[in-house]
């Protein structure tokens, strides 16, 4: 039946061709979200690690060794906003964004949190993600680089369980490593398998606890802040 | 586990690629989806499932097409389908070969009148 008018006349259906990326909303969001960062001067990190392998730990320990301070967080969680409140007496800025069922964070709602953090003087934002090494390794939030954290709780093999995420990391933190030799972790088939998924990554093994590892973390992040050429120009 | 939310997104950009050509009814949804593009294929169909009980959708056909994975191997300078989660070169054993196929999410056509 013809949709139009009801008549008995049969249409024939037409293709229409789209070729058009499932995220390319998402996508174009990312790239506004990159282009504002860069304006206010941001070193943007998008952290990403299964649930319990120390993230907010991580920025725990960083938000007071970071040179600068204070450090900025935007913290998705799917109910609670424990971390943000964790973060702030550890001296961050922290904005939560409660994901309720959502598995991972998307652009826009970076976006919104952004315009909810008081981002005055920060130099350093960490977007720490939904504890999950699947959804948010689709992605893009609009960062400048991408930390995977391991665990050394969590078993060796967990890169070559989830190649996507591993992959498209700028660094991987091993992190835990004061409980190291009580779990039995193999340092070496660790490695191996971050090598053989991730040979791109950086790799800083440290331990959130007693603060062992972070300085090289910090002056790597250092050296990729997109300020990083001017200042040295300046000394 | 974001393929419900993917699968309203691609009714939302279906939705309105239809309106903007005047049609009433879609047929046929066409999606391309890579082996590594971070989603499993039945799950999404389980999720059009769901979309579709809504009556706009309920007699449309959802074409899915997994892209296999296809890296490129720089020092021998050939493609290959890789066989592990390493993507390992079968001739010299490479590392890291830049993918040639394999991330897609494509909404590629709709069919419609």
């Amino acid at each position: 039946m013809c949709g139009h008018c009801g008549c008995s006349q049969t249409v024939a259906p037409r293709l229409v061709e789209l070729h058009t990326g499932l995220l390319s909303r998402n996508q174009q969001q990312a790239e506004r979200n990159r282009a504002h960062f860069q304006a206010h001067g941001l070193l943007v990190v998008n952290l990403l690690s299964a649930p319990g392998s120390g993230k907010t730990a991580v920025l725990e320990r960083l938000a007071g060794l970071w040179r600068q301070p204070p450090i900025g967080v935007i913290v998705g969680d799917l109910a609670t906003d424990n971390d943000a409140r964790r973060l702030q007496a550890a001296g961050a800025r922290a904005q939560q964004i409660r994901t309720g069922d959502l598995c991972h964070l998307d652009a826009d709602l970076v976006d919104e949190a952004f315009a909810q953090l008081d981002h005055h003087n920060l130099n350093l934002l960490v977007i720490e993600n939904v504890g999950n090494l699947v959804c948010p390794a689709a992605f893009d939030l609009g960062e400048q680089l991408r930390l995977a954290v391991l665990s050394v709780t969590e078993g060796e093999d967990k890169p070559l369980k989830y190649p996507a995420l591993f992959r498209s990391a700028d660094a991987v933190l091993i992190n835990k490593l004061d409980v190291a030799d009580a779990v039995g972790f193999q340092r070496s088939a660790a490695l191996n398998h971050l090598q053989a998924i991730a040979p791109q990554a950086r790799l800083f093994e440290l331990s959130a606890r007693t603060g062992q590892g972070f300085d090289a973390l910090i002056a790597w992040l250092e050296e990729q802040h997109p300020l990083a050429a001017q200042h040295g120009q300046r000394r | 586990m974001h393929e419900l939310a993917l699968m309203v997104e691609v009714c939302h950009l279906a939705a309105a690629a239809a309106a903007a050509e005047g049609a009433q009814t879609i047929h046929r949804l066409h999606l391309r989806i890579g082996a590594q593009a971070g989603v499993d294929a039945n799950a999404l169909r389980a999720a059009f499932a769901v979309v579709s009980s809504d009556p706009t959708w309920s007699s449309t056909l959802l074409q899915l097409d997994v892209v296999p994975t296809r890296c490129f191997c720089s020092n021998c300078a050939h493609a290959f389908h890789p066989d592990d989660v390493i993507h390992a070169c079968p001739d010299c054993g490479a590392l890291s070969s830049p993918l040639l196929a394999g991330r897609e999410l494509e909404l590629v056509a709709l069919e419609v009148s």
